[in-house]
């Protein structure tokens, strides 16, 4: 343990924190709107966020190839790759509900198969990844050089922070907008308070289902780009970033929107100070602790878990 | 359904709940009547499962060259032969469906025969001496290498199989870590036989260690159950996920304790006994560790199946079936799940510990969750909540990659192993929940609930919402 570490990095720890943050926020989206319709923790999803790292990869690297673009033409390579990482999010997410979900839910199978399905679906989408596209981690060549814009306290906020920062607000609202106001967000409302009546007031569930998930694997997927864009791609990737969204989300409540970018912003930075104070390797175990506090403190998170009544 | 047009101007997706296959409408398009039609849709799944095969058994393909492994796959000729035997699924399965009652008929007959050549009881005690007999003779045939095949990868995981299935099976509750406790018994094996860094205050034989390696897991199954059981089933899953990972960053982090990723430096103790003048120790041999294996494999099974048939082993079953029932009839539903959790952990425990000791020698890298899906998947095959499932399914399941990787014919890759495994573990959620050699209780639960009756699993809240 060391406090001077930490007190003397505590600005640096903020701003880092916060970049990780709005990531966690934007993958813990997903387990959240899920959760909301389904009552069920989507295993899977790690893959969404995966998938997105990939696809950003080979847009980026097919568009980009040795070049080193700056100005606008930058601002308009991360929006691709953003695009392209939510397409592809999307798309899993997507066939991961028609195959493991769908065809479970026909049959009012127990909660149990559902997590197993995921589970598997989880495990053949990444060892796919890594056989389809090889098992080393690749860069995703850089659509902008980054360096510090300005500093907050002495702590540098760079270029990719900012893109983090503006993309996933931009997103976050984005969809708070979509839940709030839009049609759909009426039905994943109707749906996660009562899918029964919903349906008998004309819902169709099936395809609000569908719709949810797609939504945050559209989220999950321009996540894994913008985390792939500082840290490389491989097939393993999404697993722990995956993982502490999911305490992200229930940190902040499960099932509720704007808990899970609450919950996202607070465990990026929370976890970083751990990292500050225990040691960098410790990261990892630190959202795991904070995790298992929460289930024994405040189970329904910090504003409460559901998805109709909040958002 | 005059409702449903009303709702559709306000809300999302609102569309006339589909009507089976409707013929006739003019705004269908001859696509969609052909899809329409329940065969079609069929031929269309077998076919694209087929595909998915195809690439699943493909060339690799790479970073530079990510489409190279799916046309290869695809735009090749194997791929005729992978449609092909789509259409040849599809053809078993409509002609099941036509023919399916004398279909059923005949399977039911063939998988109850054991049940009904055993009526008596002697006769079924019979039969499991003859497959011990079996199981301690055959091993003595066997070459070398299937021998190192049949301690290190069957009978440790037969074990394994056997805990998980408290776990999975009997109390219906999801764990994602259970090689964390493998690892808690293999690092409490190396203590206690004072191999880590850190010694132990005497050191023991490692048959000495066997309670203690057992305590330590069942201990941190209690500690992390016991919060996490008061909640819903998922969060037990995700936390146990999380607590497989921690163990191993733990594992590597205490590099002053464990020796981290290069392991401890010197050498965990084999096995030895030195009772009345008979002095015994299992050296690297590994037909003399089979038979330790078989004798703990016998021990616990015998254990498992008085549990299941015990006070302990019903509660379960309540719970299962119907939490708040169960809760109202005076069952301790936390107690209960805590319990089955903790006999889980502490069955990984112990064969951490014996693996362990055979090897001698283990470092933070071998217990990746990769292990704990891999366990969850023989239990899941050979038929949660059944014995001789778990047995099964652990022996074919572990034995087969071996068999296609030793076959020169298949070129079965071990790096690939995962993709197989997770196809077939949504393959049997959707066809076949209740695996292989399922339990009849099991089978029963699973239908029930499917039609809305219990729960067939641990996942709700105790003495919450269902």
């Amino acid at each position: 343990m060391c406090v001077s570490c930490f007190t003397q990095n505590f600005w640096n720890l903020l701003v880092l924190g916060l970049a990780d943050g709005f990531l966690y926020a934007l993958i813990a989206i997903g387990y959240t709107l899920v959760y909301g319709v389904l009552q069920l923790i989507n295993f899977a999803h790690s893959e969404v966020f995966m998938s997105g790292g990939f696809a950003g990869y080979f847009i980026l690297n097919a568009v980009i190839g040795t070049s080193s673009p700056g100005g606008v033409v930058s601002v308009g390579l991360v929006v691709l790759g953003i695009a392209g990482g939510a397409m592809a999010g999307g798309g899993v997410a997507f066939l991961l509900e028609r195959v493991a979900y769908r065809p479970l839910r026909r049959r009012h199978a127990p909660r149990l198969a559902f997590l197993i399905s995921a589970i598997g679906a989880s495990f053949f989408l990444y060892n796919m990844a890594g056989k389809e596209f090889g098992r080393d981690a690749v860069e995703i060549p850089a659509p902008f050089t980054s360096g510090p814009v300005f500093s907050v306290f002495g702590a540098p906020v760079t270029t990719y922070y900012l893109v983090i920062a503006i993309s996933a607000i931009t997103m976050l609202i984005f969809l708070d907008r979509v839940v709030a106001g839009s049609k759909l967000g009426k039905g994943i409302r109707a749906v996660a308070q009562d899918a029964e009546t919903a349906s008998l007031m004309g819902v169709n569930i099936d395809r609000v289902i569908s719709q949810t998930f797609v939504l945050g694997g559209l989220l999950g997927g321009a996540a894994g780009f913008l985390f792939g864009l500082n840290t490389g791609v491989v097939y393993t990737m999404g697993f722990t970033p995956a993982l502490k969204a999911f305490t992200a989300a229930v940190l902040g409540g499960i099932g509720n929107i704007r808990g899970a970018m609450l919950g996202g912003l607070l465990l990026g930075v929370v976890e970083n100070f751990g990292a500050g104070l225990f040691g960098t390797q410790w990261r990892d175990v630190v959202s795991f602790g904070i995790l298992v506090l929460v289930l024994l403190v405040r189970p329904t998170g910090l504003l409460g878990e559901r998805l109709g009544r909040s958002a | 359904m005059t409702l449903s047009g009303a709702a559709a101007s306000t809300l999302p997706g609102a569309q006339a709940p589909p009507q089976g296959p409707v013929t006739g409408q003019p705004r269908l398009s001859w696509l969609r009547r052909l899809m329409g039609s329940e065969d079609a849709r069929r031929l269309l799944s077998c076919v694209l499962g087929l595909l998915v095969l195809a690439v699943m058994t493909g060339p690799e393909g790479s970073a530079s060259a990510p489409l190279s492994g799916f046309t290869g796959s695809l735009f090749h000729l194997r791929a005729l032969v992978f449609i092909g035997l789509g259409f040849v699924l599809w053809a078993v399965i409509t002609l099941r469906r036509r023919f399916g009652e004398r279909a059923r008929q005949a399977s039911d007959w063939v998988s109850s025969a054991p049940r009904r050549l055993v009526t008596n009881r002697q006769a079924r005690y019979g039969i499991y001496l003859a497959l011990l007999a079996f199981a301690v003779v055959y091993p003595m045939v066997l070459s070398q290498f299937w021998q190192n095949v049949l301690v290190d990868q069957i009978g440790i995981y037969v074990l394994l199989a056997l805990g998980l299935n408290v776990v999975v099976g009997y109390a219906g509750l999801l764990d994602l870590g259970y090689i964390a406790f493998y690892a808690l018994g293999a690092y409490s094996a190396a203590y206690w036989t004072g191999a880590l860094a850190v010694h132990p205050p005497i050191t023991l034989n490692p048959f000495w260690a066997i309670p203690l390696a057992i305590l330590a897991a069942m201990l941190a199954g209690v500690v992390l159950g016991a919060p996490t059981l008061r909640l819903r089933g998922d969060y037990l899953a995700i936390v146990t996920l999380g607590f497989g990972e921690i163990i191993q960053i733990v594992a590597t982090n205490l590099q002053g304790v464990t020796g981290g990723a290069s392991g401890p430096a010197s050498v965990i103790p084999h096995f030895s006994v030195h009772v009345l003048g008979v002095h015994y120790r299992w050296g690297l041999a590994d037909l003399p560790y089979y038979y330790l294996l078989l004798g703990f494999v016998v021990i616990v099974l015998v254990v498992f199946h008085s549990l299941e048939n015990s006070r302990v082993g019903r509660a379960w079953t309540a719970i299962r079936e119907d939490e708040i029932a169960a809760e109202s009839a005076g069952i301790n539903v936390l107690k209960y799940k805590v319990l089955a959790f903790s006999i889980g952990a502490s069955t990984s425990g112990f064969a951490g510990m014996l693996w362990a000791s055979q090897v001698g020698y283990i470092d933070s890298t071998l217990f990746t969750v990769q292990l704990s899906i891999l366990v969850l998947v023989l239990v899941i095959f050979g038929g949660m909540g059944s014995l001789p499932g778990a047995v099964v399914g652990a022996a074919v399941l572990q034995w087969f990659p071996w068999f296609l990787r030793v076959h020169p014919l298949f070129g079965f890759q071990q790096q690939d192993l995962f993709i197989y495994l997770g196809a077939l573990l949504i393959v049997m959620m959707i066809f076949r929940p209740e695996g292989l050699l399922p339990s009849r209780r099991r089978k029963r639960e699973i239908g029930l609930a499917e039609h809305g009756i219990g729960t067939a699993d641990a996942m709700s809240e105790p003495g919450g919402e269902p």
